[in-house]
């Protein structure tokens, strides 16, 4: 497992990707909300926009980008509020966070006869 | 056979609802080996930055002696339906992580501990703060060694009759399968509507 980037070697890097700022609106972004991206990349785009666009062809994880990117999942976050922002992605949000309830007997049944059969 | 190396494998284009499953556990106690035991990808890395929303300032300077700290977990993922995903987040107990919990694992389904007999202590703490968070979780004995039966770990951890304890090998795939069933069986009873009782 890799040691601490972000407090050993790269709070630099880190402030340069997200311009200093500190904190996307967390309640825009899952750390499983679904990333799908609605344009290629233009020229001139910052190189890790770049990235998430390529990365977001097919549906991806919010935590498979940070993974992807080697950048944590907050800063991962204000990157895609600048997409978001601007059209470029959109959002397939997790049901269980419409649900005050938790989830529905329907969905773990669901999951349920999904994990027998894998 | 899917491929499992290092090669990104894309979710599905009608991928468009993702749950949450986390495994729960000391270092060294299984938990990645668990994760990639039922993964249809190779278990991946990352990390979590501790933010205001975690911790008040002053907390972070005790915990770290700076502002900021980070967490790393993996998780791997089951395709489960055309539009449903899951990921199972393996994630390490100590008491910083907790800090984060909110961040990335609210709206979580439910929770695995993974515990070794040998360092039952170890998993106190993550079960007092389960319990804290009202997150359903069942207990799963990694078996190393013959250790103390399913009865006596029951006793060591406190734990009520209502809370499943199983016997596991993270190593093997069966197993771990075993192991998400019983928590969904689990989930089943514990979101199940609450009985009215109005007179």
């Amino acid at each position: 497992m890799r040691q601490r980037p972000v407090d050993d070697e790269a709070p630099d890097r880190l402030y340069m990707v997200t311009g200093g700022r500190t904190r996307a609106d967390e309640s825009t972004f899952d750390s499983v909300s679904l990333i799908v991206s609605e344009c290629e990349p233009a020229p001139g785009m910052q190189s890790e926009h770049v990235k998430i666009l390529r990365l977001t062809r097919r549906p991806t994880a919010v935590v498979e980008l940070s993974a992807q990117l080697r950048l944590p999942v907050s800063v991962v976050k204000i990157l895609l509020c600048d997409l978001l922002d601007t059209g470029r992605i959109t959002v397939r949000h997790p049901s269980a966070l419409r649900s005050a309830d938790g989830p529905s007997p329907e969905l773990l049944k669901e999951v349920l006869v999904a994990l027998q059969n894998i | 056979m899917p491929s499992r190396t290092s090669e990104r494998a894309p979710l599905r284009a009608t991928a468009a609802d993702a749950l949450k499953i986390v495994i729960v556990g000391g270092l060294g106690v299984g938990k990645t080996t668990m994760v990639g035991a039922v993964s249809e990808i190779r278990p991946l890395s990352t990390e979590e930055v501790m933010t205001e929303a975690g911790v008040g300032i002053d907390d972070i300077r005790r915990v770290r002696g700076k502002a900021t700290t980070t967490v790393a977990f993996d998780f791997g993922r089951i395709t489960l339906t055309e539009s449903k995903v899951l990921y199972l987040f393996g994630a390490p107990g100590q008491q910083r992580f907790w800090y984060v919990w909110d961040q990335l694992f609210s709206g979580s389904l439910g929770a695995v501990v993974l515990v070794d007999t040998r360092r039952l202590q170890d998993s106190w703490y993550s079960i007092d703060r389960l319990e804290h968070h009202r997150m359903p979780f069942v207990v799963a004995v990694n078996r190393f060694t013959d250790g103390p039966g399913v009865d006596a770990v029951r006793d060591a951890l406190s734990l009520p009759p209502s809370v499943p304890l199983v016997d596991c090998d993270a190593r093997l795939r069966h197993s771990c399968k075993d192991v998400l069933v019983t928590l969904l069986r689990h989930l089943t009873t514990w979101y199940a509507p609450a009985q009215e009782t109005m007179s």
